[in-house]
Formats: structure tokens, C-alpha cells, sequence
């Protein structure tokens, strides 16, 4: 570790090299024990819930994404099999399960798709403050001790990967797209049941579909990368209309960035089960128009 | 009148423990009011730093009951008061005496920050020309009043003792004041990512929530600083970019 410059205006207003800051002697500092406190609060309940609700997630993702069925019923389609690529549905992009995919390697098509969306909630900011609390005790809450003595943070391998998240964003703004089409044809019924889902309805999955892209939205315009590339960027946005009003639609959503992560987690889990449960008939999907 | 316990830690930097001191608590009283009483009535030896009493000049930060609050801005009145109440000093800075201590890693971490370099003016007469909107951004990073608090909570330094690789958040709010000045044309980013440590934040936004002037820390400073730093570091095609269509840094335009 080098020794940091010490900076300084000189006579001339030019910023000058004043010499290096020497090592700073923290005596008299200790580690906390893990859990060590004096909060008097339930601390421990806000990673704790945080970490029961992602965990169930997880299973429940993993286990849906693993079950390649039941993830259509008529123009309905499940957000976590959202685009197939390929498939057995009428929703597919590029037919069946191709030919060249390994018999060894269980197939579906969600497993195509989810490392996306996946990757976006995983690199997102809201959700990494959290789930380093929830799931790695780092720290398990504010003022409260850590297990481990040593801390890399952000800036090694390999959590310095999380700079990636703008990427995931990118794909995230496609993968919104396409669940807006597919909120679409959530409107377009088969009454006649010749395959053609050319009669206009509203049916209670239709409201599901276009809720999910509406949250998913909320979320995804709200992302901190997003902020930074529309305006964030420039220290000066009153020239520029556009990217000013840009940059304020961003930042009210991003003000609300962690209601809008949970309302559409949950949004999203609960559009697949919907769909998967009418497709298993246990759920009668109520049309309204 | 209550009759409340308060568990004031005393000692310096090589060794301290929890005292108790019973006093009267009465409707209105702040934990400042209370150690000023505990000092008059039985601890006149104890070292407390202290001024406003308004929280506007950031001295009397301490930990009451395992939270960095301004002893001045907390209410007893909202605290169980069947219950001791604790007073330590913060855990992130060395103990000098009691409640008070050296918080010089804060004057050291500013000296790592290149100052504000304003661009040419823009009028003969010396003056620059600014939009209202432009400064805005930055105007909420002036309401920090240097509690530390910010500081003190943040588990870098608190837990990992990091004094000397990270600044910490008090002085990316400061760097993000200059850096995202729409004047200032210096450019703050590899010292940022190098010697500053910005990385070593995990955005646990506990920085944010103990700011007794309500800055958002995190989302408004630190989370943007950490977009640049990746703009200009960790994002290879947006590099490509620039080079092949000459483009300049966004954060540089003025």
C-alpha cells in the first residue's frame, strides 16, 4: 500500500504535491466479537427477514426453473421462462429443444434466461448492502460486530466484479421489452381454440403480466447505473432539457430503489406461480372481459 | 422526575470500562443534559466534547445505546428508561479521555483530497457563470456539520480499522461536492479508486442513517462516485467508445 499524497492549493491556485501522509497510529482500537453491541433494538431482524425472503426465492426460482413445464397457460407466460428461446410452446422463439443440447444437462429454457435478471438483482446496489448483511454478517447490522477479521470489501477480486452491474442493466432493459410483449399478448385470448389468440380480453393473468413489467419497470428505471448514465455523468444538465428531465424521472425512482426491488421480487415469484397453477388447474384464471 | 442509570464508559487508550451514574431525568432533557448533570453531581472528572447543543456543530458525537447519535439531538423521552442507558465513546477513533476522542484520521483524510480548482472565469471581471440546477446536486453535501458519525458506523473503519487505506464517508460526500461541482475541472478519480479506497464501501447505507442532517450519503454520494470511478476503470466498451469517437469524459464537460 503506498503512501497517499498530501494535496494543497498553492499561491497561484494550482493544486500542488505537498509531501506523503505517513501511517496513522489507531492504538487503543479493537475488533468487535461477532454480534458483539449495546444496541438495545431487535437489530437482528431486519437481515433476518431480508435472508428468509431471498433464500426462499432462491429455492423456489431454482425449482421452478428446473421443472420446464407449467410455465404457460393459453397466452400466459410465466416472467421466469420469459424469452424461450426454445422450447415446447407456442411462445418459442427457435422451435423445440435443440438437437445439440447435451443429454446429460437437464434442459430448460428458463435456465437459458435467468442468469440474466439473476445477475442484474445480484449486482444491484440496494440488493448487495443487503444481502452482505443477510448472508455474509459483513456487517450483520449497523454498529454491530463481524465474524471475520479480514475485509477486501469492493475493491479485489472478486467482489470488484460487481462493477458490472451497468451491463446487467442493458440486458435487463431488453428482458422488459420482451415482458412487455408478453404483457401484451396476455390480452390476445384463443376463444375459438384454433391457435390463433386473436380475440381481445382481460383476463386476471392479463392484469398479473402487465403488474409485473409495471414493478419490474419501476425497478429497473430506478437503477443506480441508469441515474449515472442519463445524467449522474455530467456535472452540468441545465443545457441539456432532455437529460435533465431524464436524470429527475431516474432519481424519484431511484429514491424509492428498495421498495421497488421487493414489490417486484415478489411480483415476479408471484407471476409464475399464478401461471403455474392455472396451467395445473388448481387456479381458475377469472376473465373479466 | 425519573431516576434514571446511565453506564458511562471511562477511560483512555490503554484500558476503560462502564461506570454507572444514577440521575434525575426530567421531561424535555436531552443524553447531553444528562452527562452534564452526572458531571456536576458525581463525575466532575469526566471528559465530554461539547458546544452548540443544537446539532450544528457536530461535537458531541458519541454511542448511546450501540448507535453514533448526537448526544445533543437525542431525546430521552424517546428511550426506555426502566432500562440503563449506555454512553461510550465512537469506536471508530482512538479513546483519548472518557467520551472524547482523537478524531485526527478525519483532518488526515482531507489532506488526501486534491481542493477545488474552479475553471478560467467566465467574465472579465473575474466571475463565473452558474445555473441554479447545476449546484443544486452538490448543495446537500454542505449540510454536513463533521459529527463523523458517518464515520463511527462505518464497520471499514470501525471493524477493519482501515484508517490509512479509506477515507471513509464523511469525505466521499466531500469529494463528491468538488468532483460533481459544475466550476471544478480536476479530476479526483484514480486517488478515488487508488489511495481513497471507494471500493472498500459495500453500501451497507448504515453511513446514511446515522447523518443527523439527513444527507443521502450513500445514494447521492458515494453510490455515484462509484459509477465514475467505474466508468473510468471497470467499463472497457464505454473506453473503446471514447477513444474511437474522441469523445470526452462526461464528468469533465463543463
Amino acid at each position: 500500500m503506498q503512501a497517499p499524497d498530501i494535496w494543497c492549493l498553492n499561491q497561484h491556485g494550482e493544486i500542488e504535491l505537498r509531501g506523503l501522509l505517513m501511517a496513522q497510529d489507531i492504538q487503543g482500537l479493537r475488533q468487535r466479537r461477532w454480534g458483539e453491541t449495546l444496541r438495545q433494538d431487535n437489530w437482528w431482524a431486519a437481515p433476518l427477514l431480508v435472508f428468509s425472503i431471498l433464500m426462499s426465492f432462491i429455492v423456489y426460482s431454482t425449482w421452478a426453473a428446473f421443472q420446464n413445464a407449467h410455465y404457460e397457460y393459453q397466452n400466459y407466460l410465466s416472467p421466469f421462462y420469459s424469452p424461450v428461446l426454445w422450447g415446447d410452446s407456442h411462445h418459442s422463439w427457435f422451435g423445440a429443444q435443440p438437437a445439440w443440447w447435451p443429454s446429460w444437462l437437464p434442459f430448460s429454457p428458463a435456465l437459458l434466461i435467468l442468469p440474466f435478471p439473476a445477475g442484474f438483482r445480484l449486482t444491484c446496489y440496494y440488493y448487495r448492502g443487503a444481502y452482505y448483511k443477510a448472508f455474509w454478517a459483513d456487517p450483520p447490522a449497523c454498529a454491530v460486530g463481524e465474524p471475520r477479521k479480514g475485509y477486501l470489501g469492493e475493491r479485489y477480486f472478486p467482489l470488484v466484479i460487481q462493477n458490472i452491474h451497468r451491463y446487467f442493466l442493458y440486458i435487463a432493459m431488453l428482458f422488459l421489452m420482451i415482458l412487455a410483449r408478453d404483457a401484451y399478448l396476455g390480452f390476445w385470448f384463443d376463444n375459438d381454440g384454433d391457435g390463433s389468440f386473436s380475440n381481445f380480453g382481460i383476463g386476471v393473468g392479463t392484469i398479473v403480466l402487465c403488474v409485473n413489467v409495471l414493478l419490474l419497470s419501476s425497478y429497473t428505471f430506478g437503477c443506480h447505473s441508469l441515474r449515472h448514465l442519463v445524467g449522474g455523468a455530467w456535472n452540468k444538465l441545465s443545457g441539456s432539457p432532455i437529460r435533465s428531465k431524464c436524470y429527475g424521472c431516474v432519481t424519484r425512482l431511484n429514491g424509492q430503489h428498495m421498495r421497488w426491488a421487493w414489490l417486484s421480487l415478489f411480483w415476479v415469484a408471484f407471476s409464475d406461480i399464478y401461471v403455474r397453477l392455472c396451467s395445473m388447474g388448481i387456479w381458475h384464471d377469472f376473465r373479466i372481459l | 422526575m425519573t431516576t434514571v442509570n446511565f453506564k458511562i464508559w471511562r477511560g483512555d487508550k490503554t484500558a476503560g470500562d462502564f461506570q454507572d451514574y444514577q440521575t434525575q431525568v426530567t421531561e424535555g432533557m436531552v443524553v447531553l443534559d444528562a452527562v452534564h448533570q452526572i458531571q456536576s453531581e458525581s463525575a466532575n472528572d469526566l471528559a465530554c466534547r461539547w458546544n452548540c447543543k443544537a446539532g450544528k456543530c457536530g461535537s458531541c458525537s458519541a454511542e448511546v445505546n450501540g448507535m453514533p447519535r448526537l448526544m445533543c439531538m437525542t431525546r430521552l423521552n424517546d428511550m426506555d428508561l426502566s432500562k440503563s442507558i449506555t454512553i461510550e465513546p465512537m469506536r471508530a477513533f482512538p479513546p483519548i479521555k472518557d467520551l472524547v476522542t482523537d478524531v485526527s484520521h478525519n483532518y488526515r483524510a482531507k489532506k488526501k483530497i486534491k481542493p477545488f480548482k474552479p475553471r478560467k472565469p467566465d467574465n472579465a471581471d473575474g466571475s463565473w457563470n452558474m445555473q441554479q440546477q447545476d449546484v443544486e446536486r452538490v448543495q446537500e453535501f454542505r449540510k454536513c456539520i463533521e459529527c463523523y458519525l458517518c464515520q463511527d458506523v462505518c464497520h471499514v473503519l470501525r471493524d477493519h480499522h482501515k484508517h490509512d487505506e479509506f477515507i471513509g464517508p464523511r469525505f466521499f460526500v466531500y469529494v463528491a461536492a468538488l468532483e460533481m461541482h459544475p466550476l471544478d475541472e480536476t479530476d479526483r478519480l484514480p486517488e478515488l479508486k487508488e489511495t481513497q479506497g471507494i471500493g472498500y464501501c459495500n453500501i451497507t447505507k448504515c453511513c446514511t442513517k446515522v447523518c443527523p442532517e439527513h444527507i443521502t450519503i450513500t445514494d447521492n454520494a458515494i453510490i455515484p462516485l462509484k459509477e465514475r470511478v467505474a466508468d473510468e476503470f471497470y467499463d472497457p466498451v464505454k473506453k473503446v467508445i471514447r477513444r474511437l469517437f474522441g469523445l470526452a469524459k462526461p464528468n469533465h464537460k463543463s
